[in-house]
């Protein structure tokens, strides 16, 4: 027997005298939402995590982007990506190690989780392939404030699966060493989210 | 100590000489009470945390009450798009199914994302014997793996060792295994933290295969979730050209939606915080990369047919229960002789092995005080207290055969209970007994009364854990008959 059917055959066996009918699942949680101002709340859980934030509009975004990205000589910009990068370099598939020599990216997001803290990649138009986002060592991200989501079901519901997704909070931590928290292990050791008022 | 838990000794043999190890203990006490502190915190943001641990148990008990049909859902969602599935009935088929795939493609060393999975199947060594070497790449693991020691918490496998002895490690294997620690490495955390950045980076970028665990999968379209910090895991899942994941069967979830309970409950109650750094999701085969799933039983059906410890199986690995375990911060993981250890290992290896086989699995449904603290803190409500009883009693059934000598103890003491003459005859015994050893106990227990040392055997077996009181020297019944006539 394969262990295909071995294994579904057990699960069979195992459950012939268990109740087949379905506990009923609480759906409450899902419209629960945080009081006061989800854009506030993001902000500040975004801090909390030790990412970077500078408020910006769409006119002083430009300026706000060159000054995150500050003296890194070379940005990888994904395709889609709708503002000039000075040091941009265009994505055309680098290997790892190519992208290991680069200093920044900059990437757009799909939405963001007011009570987390969080940024979603589903790696769509502006947004890059998973590994550009992770492989240099400072990432900057594009937000508009439109696209705060308050809570993790909201972000959820508005997902698709169809879709590779990355959920960011700060930059990359590790609480290993005697639960110190250390930013930048593996990941960018910086993370700056420009929130564009919309 | 070896890096594999086979020949483990029992757990109170195991569990005297961690208690006689103080520096594991204050290792373990500050860790287990930051991280208690932290959950604590972030779980009181949550108002409607106790519907999402309710939401978190239905969806899990629904998804095991119908899991044929669900993992048949999964294969074909994930073959739908573009995984390759495999089934595995036990440790060495899963292992078979990885060493093949990395001998298809000719490589020799994988990158490994920290899984409960693959440590249960012993898949390093697996693969060792095979000629591949495994890198873990999760910090924790790295100091386990290098310091050829055993992993002791499921969250943080290193959490036994403070930050002299990982600088220690450090400077003394990682040239062997690849980059060097730099000469002037100090024990700042952030230091040690750099040093492994260092060192797996090189591996990262030249490594073909990588193997992963899953979080959770999604019956309805293929999707795996893996939850981590580092962003060691998104390196092996999104550079090396083949990702094989090894993925217990109890890990599905049905829907995509219910994702939402589950991202909800796993951040603030393992780490205790309000979402990990990084969340990965993918459905089969992403970005060009060729993807292998391994559906792993091994004991889970065995775990699946008990109606009592089903309930296990809900477990979502975030090692809440072992935080709050007055044991577990004692003993620490190495104890428990197993990758799962705390409350959750005293229920899960014996479901996953069965009773009645292995000593040491047998002994684990007693590694604990029946407190309750664990069932309070899962975030997926296992009565983890229900099932342990409920192992005590399979592992005594198995046991049962010849009168053991505490059966016949009672039995003597019924004897003596059942008729007052003879109750004070023996009344009169233990006074002179009293008296004597009154003036001999070692220790004096709270309100002043003498107690014993450690008995002979068999009174060993019971006083090797506990303090004896010395017995009174007087009974009640004696003490009435002089005082209570006056």
């Amino acid at each position: 027997m394969s262990a295909r059917e071995e294994i579904l055959g057990r699960v069979r066996s195992a459950l012939a005298a268990a109740d087949p009918s379905l506990a009923p699942v609480p759906r409450g949680y899902r419209s629960v939402v945080p009081a006061g101002d989800v854009v506030e709340l993001f902000a500040e859980r975004l801090v909390d995590y030790r990412a970077e934030l500078t408020r910006c509009t769409a006119d002083t975004l430009p300026a706000a982007l060159a000054s995150a990205l500050g003296d890194a000589g070379s940005v990888l910009v994904p395709d889609g990506f709708p503002w000039e990068v000075p040091g941009g370099v265009p994505d055309t598939g680098q290997s790892a190690a190519e992208l290991d020599r680069l200093d920044a990216v900059v990437t757009l997001a799909a939405l963001a989780i007011a009570t987390t803290g969080t940024i979603v990649l589903d790696h769509g138009p502006g947004q890059g392939r998973r590994a550009v986002s992770l492989v240099p060592d400072r990432h900057v991200c594009v937000l508009r404030t439109d696209q705060i989501v308050p809570g993790v079901p909201q972000a959820v519901a508005a997902l698709s699966p169809d879709r590779p997704q990355t959920w960011i909070s700060g930059p990359s931590a590790t609480s290993d060493i005697e639960l110190n928290r250390v930013e930048g292990v593996h990941g960018p050791r910086t993370l700056h989210v420009l929130l564009v008022s919309s | 100590m070896s890096a594999t838990f086979v020949g483990m000794p029992a757990f109170p043999a195991a569990a005297r000489e961690a208690l006689s190890d103080t520096q594991l203990r204050r290792n373990l006490a500050h860790a287990t009470g930051t991280i208690r502190a932290k959950r604590a915190a972030v779980v009181g943001e949550v108002d409607e945390w106790e519907e999402l641990r309710m939401a978190g148990a239905a969806i899990k008990d629904n998804t095991l009450r119908h899991l044929d049909e669900h993992l048949l859902r999964l294969e074909k969602s994930l073959t739908d798009r573009g995984a390759t599935v495999h089934w595995a009935r036990d440790a060495a088929e899963a292992c078979e199914i990885v060493a093949s795939i990395a001998k298809q493609h000719a490589v020799d060393e994988v990158v490994k994302v920290k899984s409960m999975a693959t440590q249960e199947i012993g898949l390093n060594e697996a693969l060792a014997t095979q000629g591949i070497t495994a890198w873990e790449t999760d910090l924790a693991e790295l100091i386990v793996q290098l310091g050829d020691d055993l992993p002791s918490h499921i969250l943080v496998p290193a959490i036994h060792r403070n930050r002299a002895e990982i600088r220690e490690i450090f400077r003394d294997k990682m040239a062997a295994a690849g980059r060097p620690a730099p000469d002037d490495l100090s024990d700042r955390p952030a230091e040690l933290a750099g040093a492994a950045r260092l060192h797996l980076r090189e591996k990262f970028l030249r490594a073909r295969m990588a193997v992963s665990g899953a979080n959770f999968a999604v019956a309805e379209t293929g999707t795996l979730v893996v939850v981590e910090s580092e962003g060691n895991g998104r390196m092996c899942l999104t550079l090396p050209e083949v990702l094989v994941s090894v993925v217990g069967i109890e890990k599905i979830v049905p829907t995509w939606s219910d994702l939402d309970v589950f991202l909800q409950l796993l951040p603030r109650s393992s780490t205790g915080e309000r979402m990990n750094p990084y969340t990965s999701t993918w459905s089969g085969a992403t970005e060009g990369q060729e993807a292998h799933v391994v559906l792993l039983d091994n004991g889970r059906t065995r775990a699946l047919a008990d109606e009592v410890g089903r309930q296990a199986l809900r477990c979502i690995r975030c090692s809440a229960c072992l935080n709050v375990c007055p044991v577990y911060e004692r003993t620490g993981g190495h104890a428990y002789g197993s990758v799962y250890p705390g409350p959750i290992g005293a229920i899960l290896n014996p479901l996953l092995r069965g009773t009645g086989v292995d000593d040491q699995v047998d002994s684990l449904p007693y590694a604990s005080s029946l407190c309750g603290a664990c069932f309070e803190a899962c975030p997926v409500r296992i009565d983890i207290p229900e099932v342990l009883v409920h192992l005590r009693s399979k592992v005594v059934d198995a046991h049962r055969s010849a009168p053991k000598a505490e059966a016949v103890a009672m039995k003597s003491a019924s004897w003596v209970l059942a008729d007052s003459k003879r109750l004070g005859l023996a009344e009169r015994g233990m006074g002179l007994a009293g008296r004597l050893l009154g003036r001999f106990g070692r220790k004096v227990m709270p309100g002043g009364r003498r107690a014993l040392g450690r008995l002979p055997w068999p009174g060993s077996l019971w006083s090797n854990a506990r303090d004896v009181p010395a017995p009174p020297a007087e009974s009640f019944r004696a003490w009435w008959r002089r005082e209570g006539r006056r």
